[in-house]
């Protein structure tokens, strides 16, 4: 290091010529996701358009292209995103809560870290064989709704910890010592002071991971979420399916019309994903334009 | 002074006395509540626990069946037609396809992203890039094996007209495509890390810009910048519904990328589909396929995290 810092050559104008050439290079390299993202976007909508309208998302699947729509997975997606909810939510906030405002530095601590850094990266479809073994078979719950949200619960619950860790971290530690100083014990403490200010992060942290349990396609495909379901669910047992599941259905057909009803799929997914990324920014927004530390 | 000692005395508030301060009650109330919160940090040990037993278990009984040589070493797979054969070789061949092109994809393009939003970009630029990358990441992987199917491919058949409906180079470009962002942003964070005095002490040797991001950035983060890459192709190596759509299935042994090709992933994908009998062996298979999947990208987010957080206690 100290050798070449010595020895920077004297012709200026090629360095930075080369230097002019790297930034062209590495501006590339970052439109590319820009390029990326429209060519990807513009190829749904120029397939999937014309077949997106009422009927398609009042309608049942069906053999015939014409009268297919997305009704029932529609349907089986608000009840896994919102079963997934009611799991992921308490027991990931309560985790995040336990590692950031309890824990000490002890081996099972470390450990639990750890553990939750590498399901993060654990393959979905690896949940998924867990969640056949496990709920579909040994609990018996059946290819139902109920399976799917559980596994998909499992799923999310390291991305939500992790997120909602980060929000417990950015909270200053003024505010707990604050509140020990006037005598509250630590949950009074985290309840009172901690959480509040940590909401919105956490909120947006939860509506990525619940955004991810949206998009997931191949745990469900493992539990046996059916691709032929022409029923909305009524109950947490009954069998489903989801939207992600039908686009995955229709792109593995081999008549082409189905590709148009699986771009038109992929428009609502895309649609109701990009409104839950635009509400966390704008959860983040706000609570960034509020802060008072 | 006496007066006010009195009215002290006379006081509610301050007649704390100090013996009580330091006894400890027990806290029945607080106890519980830590408890339960312990137990719910718990529930991501068990899964982990769950998720090994269960593999274990299952791939214990794929073993009494077929010897675990014949699974690791042989280049035939064929387990549902007769004669079955189990040598697990084509299928890692076909992941190990898709991960080197989807890495040729995704690391040059997520390494420049990445200098370039930390070193280059202006804050308006950076406000229009971060969105963009996170708006690619949220994307689902099945629309990545859509665009797989009904552009790309089309595309390199224009290129390359023997290439197959299902080859392995489409489904590795989306999945490179799939994994660019995570290795943008993690690049991007690991490059801001690097105290600003080393860029100054740089500027002040009479580099230039270049030099400073290329000799003085760049190395101090390098651990970041490799820990991203690990961390990618362990993401790359356990997507599924893209390979699973693109990539075909057929499982073979070949480096020809315009071929079709099957992945662990897509296997297990293709048997969950099927109407295999539980506990058949062609069951078990997936247990055993599910397994090897798990090591390999335990063993890459094992050694990615711990790279990743040597490299966090350099800087803070």
């Amino acid at each position: 290091m100290t050798e070449r810092g010595a020895l920077l050559p004297s012709n200026l104008p090629a360095r930075r010529r080369i230097g002019t050439i790297f930034y062209i290079i590495l501006l590339c390299a970052a439109l590319a996701g820009v390029v990326l993202l429209a060519v990807l976007l513009a190829d749904v909508f120029r397939q999937g358009i014309s077949w997106l309208n009422l009927r398609f998302l009042t309608s049942f699947p069906s053999r015939f292209p014409q009268q297919a729509g997305i009704k029932a997975a529609l349907w089986g997606t608000v009840w896994l995103v919102g079963l997934t909810a009611l799991f992921a939510i308490p027991v990931g906030i309560g985790a995040a809560i336990y590692l950031e405002e309890y824990a000490r530095r002890n081996w099972i601590n470390t450990l639990i870290e750890i553990n939750i850094a590498n399901l993060a990266g654990t393959p979905s479809i690896v949940y998924g064989i867990l969640g056949l073994s496990i709920f579909v078979r040994w609990l018996g719950l059946g290819r139902s709704v109920l399976s799917g949200a559980l596994t998909m619960s499992l799923l999310v619950l390291p991305v939500t910890i992790i997120a909602s860790r980060e929000a417990l971290r950015a909270v200053p530690n003024s505010i707990r010592q604050a509140a020990f100083a006037l005598g509250a014990t630590r949950w009074q403490t985290v309840r009172a002071h901690v959480l509040p200010a940590a909401l919105p992060g956490i909120l947006t942290g939860v509506i990525l991971a619940l955004s991810r349990a949206i998009g997931e396609t191949a745990p469900l495909i493992m539990i046996g979420a059916l691709t032929y379901v022409a029923f909305v669910p009524s109950g947490p047992m009954d069998a489903f399916t989801a939207l992600p599941i039908q686009i995955f259905n229709w792109s593995s057909r081999p008549q082409k019309e189905f590709y148009g009803l699986a771009a038109a799929g992929i428009i609502v997914l895309l649609g109701v994903l990009l409104t839950m990324n635009a509400a966390a920014i704008w959860i983040r927004y706000r609570s960034q334009r509020n802060l008072r530390w | 002074m006496i007066r006010a000692e009195v009215d002290l005395a006379s006081d509610p508030v301050p007649s704390i006395s100090f013996a009580s301060l330091r006894q400890r009650r027990p806290r029945w109330h607080e106890k519980a509540i830590q408890t339960a919160l312990f137990l719910c940090a718990l529930v991501s040990v068990v899964t982990t626990a769950e998720i090994i037993w269960i593999l274990a278990a299952e791939t214990w009984h794929f073993f009494r069946q077929v010897p675990v040589a014949s699974f690791l070493f042989g280049t035939q797979w064929s387990p549902m037609f007769l004669p079955r054969s189990f040598g697990v070789l084509p299928l890692v061949c076909g992941t190990g396809l898709v991960v080197v092109g989807a890495a040729l994809v995704s690391i040059p393009l997520g390494l420049g992203s990445g200098i370039f939003l930390s070193e280059y970009a202006s804050g308006r630029l950076r406000g229009i890039l971060k969105p963009v990358l996170e708006i690619l990441a949220g994307i689902p992987t099945v629309v990545y094996g859509y665009f797989a199917l009904t552009f790309v491919t089309p595309l390199l058949t224009g290129f390359f007209p023997s290439t197959q409906v299902f080859n392995a180079a489409s489904a590795a470009i989306v999945v490179g495509i799939m994994v660019l962002p995570m290795i943008a942003s993690m690049c991007d964070d690991a490059l801001r890390a690097v105290p600003q005095s080393l860029r100054h002490a740089g500027y002040a040797m009479g580099a230039t810009k270049f030099e400073v991001a290329t000799q003085v950035v760049l190395p101090g983060a390098l651990s970041g910048v490799l820990a991203s890459f690990v961390l990618a192709i362990a993401r790359a190596i356990g997507e599924t519904m893209a390979v699973a759509l693109a990539a075909g299935a057929t499982p073979k042994l070949t480096l020809n990328p315009i071929e079709s090709i099957q992945t662990m992933t897509a296997y297990i994908v293709q048997v969950s589909l099927g109407d295999t009998p539980a506990g058949s062996i062609g069951y078990l298979t997936i247990y055993a396929v599910g397994m090897l999947l798990f090591l390999i990208t335990l063993v890459l987010n094992l050694a990615g995290n711990r790279i990743l957080r040597r490299f966090h206690e350099v800087y803070e």
